[in-house]
């Protein structure tokens, strides 16, 4: 367990020459402090495989330094980093049994035949994988691989990190939600590092104590879920997490007023100095936003569709030319196509070029 | 729901049942035929029921004695072949580069050998061989060490084994290249994770993922080294003596040689059998290896 420092890490697949907006991975700089639960989120291709495989050593950075525990390990092979990592798809290894298989890295490393057998049979009571161990694991269905590739990520005590790459892909949806729990309560039970790649944003908040999420190479925020949601520090993170995402409008701001389609609503904070020139808009979650009836002061919006999703109702509604999701209250019935919606101001955010703006009070 | 009832699909069978009945079962029938019989030429025929067959499993008889003979020097050949080419062949897929235009360039030195028809291969070793002219003949005698495949049984068939692995290795490193191509990237990255040495990489994920195309080399290798005989029948002849004629070799001897039509009927069709029941018997051990040590294992 350690300590990960990334010092103004960055990687490109096509040299160190290429232009830096063709990076994979543009230059970050972060630590993570030892025994945390780290989500890495993004969409594909945002290049958070390849941050983990920079970790790992699977893929040496074009520039930047890591440090484990403040030590540089950059030029250090994976087999001298004391890593461990679970694939996307299951690695197995076809010839052994479930155990040997558990086994395999500890053996690699020379522990005796009594501490190996004691850590395997630990890991496997975790997984429930017990009543599989002497069984070849060639022939075991997808889900039972990937739990042994899990096993063979969790088996050494004494690794600086495991590495999660999309573990859960291959699992089905009931099995994935018993596997995600069992994850956080092995990060309890065995004090280990972990840091978990994955494009669900369930999966990253409801593992993670801490996500960082990533957008076209970059690391645009990183917090808890509580954070993201609240304070998205980025237009991407405010439309990426939750479900739907950001109402993201362009608006003018002035002062303590935001006006949108000719109407002025309040804001909490006062936004005197916005850079100029900037692309300044307006973000607020649908959850802040309430469906009511029309009247002169609201903003008025025209009414798409209604998506019940059990517990909580959303309108899709049209301002102008920008859609808008917002919340239905409990027992609202909708007089007609048109609505007004009423924002609540503490959750009203501004931002200027993308980026989350801090007002004065 | 009622099915259609339509015969006439089977016209559409037909062409490939008169192709196999023409190209196989009635040349097959025909050398059955002569199996049972004897002929004193001038197409005028005797039956002999089993006769034939008796003899030739007999050992104390002419026709028994050159059969057996044949038999093991062939199935000694075979071994020696793939207990060589098997092993170099997984060695030679090994170093080979995995990416750049030197894959490509690998490929072609080793398809060469296999692009080169038999009797040629024959024809270029038996002159290399040959101590007066021969590269390797000559070389060879000249450090001093006395090499003549013509007249030493030993090096009759050191030249005839060398010459195969030369022409056939090629094969098996192909067949082993693609097995190794096609195992995905992540089993190694997982192994280096694991700390798994270049030995354990080997056992545990290369070779059991190289399972299938080996099997399928060591049936195309045994086969065709039973079967070999344009080669060693360019080089050696059979000789010195007898000591490298193989079946295939004694078999021409006997049907054109000595046109004993019937003989060499009942040792092709004996010799036929002994191929399928080998291939038989490699087929099934190589596919349930992986499943019996799982039964075992759970019995105990």
């Amino acid at each position: 367990m350690a300590r990960i420092d990334l010092v103004d890490l960055a990687h490109s697949y096509g040299g160190n020459d290429a232009p830096e907006e063709s990076f994979a991975l543009k230059p970050v700089t972060m630590t993570w402090r030892r025994g945390g639960a780290y989500a890495l989120l993004g969409p594909s291709g945002c290049g958070k495989t390849t941050l983990l495989n920079l970790i790992s050593g699977i893929v040496t950075p074009s520039r930047g330094k890591i440090l484990f525990d403040g030590v540089d390990i950059t030029t250090q092979s994976t087999r001298e980093r004391n890593i461990a990592q679970v694939f996307q798809f299951p690695v197995i290894y076809d010839t052994m049994t479930v155990g040997q298989n558990l086994a395999f890295p500890l053996k690699n490393r020379g522990l005796p035949k009594a501490a190996i057998d004691a850590r395997v049979n630990e890991i496997a009571a975790l997984l429930d994988l017990t009543p599989y161990l002497s069984r070849k694991a060639e022939r075991l269905t997808a889900d039972a691989k990937q739990k042994i590739s899990l096993g063979r990520g969790l088996v050494r005590s004494d690794v600086a990190a495991v590495l999660f790459d999309e573990p859960l892909t291959v699992i089905d949806p009931e099995l994935k939600w018993q596997l995600r729990s069992k994850l956080k309560a092995l990060h309890r039970d065995l004090d280990l590092t972990m840091i978990y790649v994955t494009h669900d944003q369930t999966e990253a908040l409801t593992f993670a104590d801490t996500v960082v999420v990533m957008h076209d190479g970059r690391v645009v925020q990183s917090g808890t879920p509580a954070d993201l949601f609240d304070r998205p520090a980025h237009t991407f993170v405010g439309y990426f997490i939750g479900s739907p995402g950001m109402n993201i409008v362009p608006a003018e701001v002035k002062g303590r007023q935001a006006r949108i389609d000719g109407h002025t609503i309040a804001l909490n904070r006062s936004y005197d100095r916005l850079p100029a020139g900037a692309k300044i808009e307006v973000g607020v979650r649908p959850e802040f936003v309430q469906v009511a009836a029309p009247a002169p002061d609201l903003l008025t919006a025209n009414i798409e569709r209604i998506d019940d999703l059990g517990r909580v109702r959303f309108a899709h509604v049209r301002v102008g030319d920008t859609r808008f999701s917002a919340k239905v209250p409990q027992g609202f019935s909708v007089p007609g196509n048109n609505a007004g919606l009423v924002f609540d101001p503490s959750r009203v955010h501004v931002y200027a070029n993308s980026l989350l703006v801090e007002g004065e009070a | 729901m009622d099915k259609t009832v339509n015969q006439k699909a089977w016209f559409l069978v037909l062409p490939v049942f008169l192709v196999v009945a023409f190209s196989a079962i009635l040349p097959l029938m025909t050398v059955v035929n002569y199996s049972m019989q004897d002929t004193f030429g001038n197409n005028q025929f005797f039956w002999n029921g089993v006769g034939w067959f008796k003899e030739l499993l007999d050992p104390s008889s002419d026709l028994g004695e050159r059969f057996f003979a044949s038999l093991w020097r062939n199935l000694f050949f075979s071994f020696v072949i793939l207990a060589i080419e098997v092993p170099l062949g997984i060695v030679v897929a090994l170093s080979m580069p995995r990416q750049g235009w030197s894959v490509a360039a690998c490929l072609v030195i080793l398809a060469l050998p296999l692009l080169i028809p038999w009797n040629v291969v024959g024809t270029i070793w038996q002159i290399f061989g040959r101590p007066d002219i021969g590269l390797l003949g000559y070389t060879l005698n000249h450090i001093g060490i006395n090499y003549n495949y013509v007249s030493n049984e030993f090096d009759a068939w050191a030249t005839v084994i060398v010459m195969d692995v030369w022409h056939w290795t090629s094969l098996v490193a192909l067949l082993c290249y693609a097995g190794l191509k096609s195992i995905p990237e992540a089993y190694y990255q997982a192994a280096q994770i694991d700390g798994a040495s270049r030995w354990a990489v080997f056992t545990a994920i290369q070779l059991p993922k190289m399972k299938r195309v080996l099997l399928i080399a060591v049936l195309l290798r045994f086969m065709d080294s039973f079967m070999i005989y344009t080669e060693p029948f360019v080089v050696t002849g059979g000789g010195p003596g007898n000591s490298t004629t193989f079946i295939s070799i004694e078999l021409v001897k006997i049907a054109l040689g000595q046109f004993d039509l019937g003989k060499a009927a009942a040792l092709s069709l004996v010799y036929n059998l002994i191929i399928i029941i080998v291939c038989w018997v490699f087929y099934t051990v190589m596919t349930n290896a992986g499943t019996e040590r799982r039964v075992a294992k759970e019995a105990v």
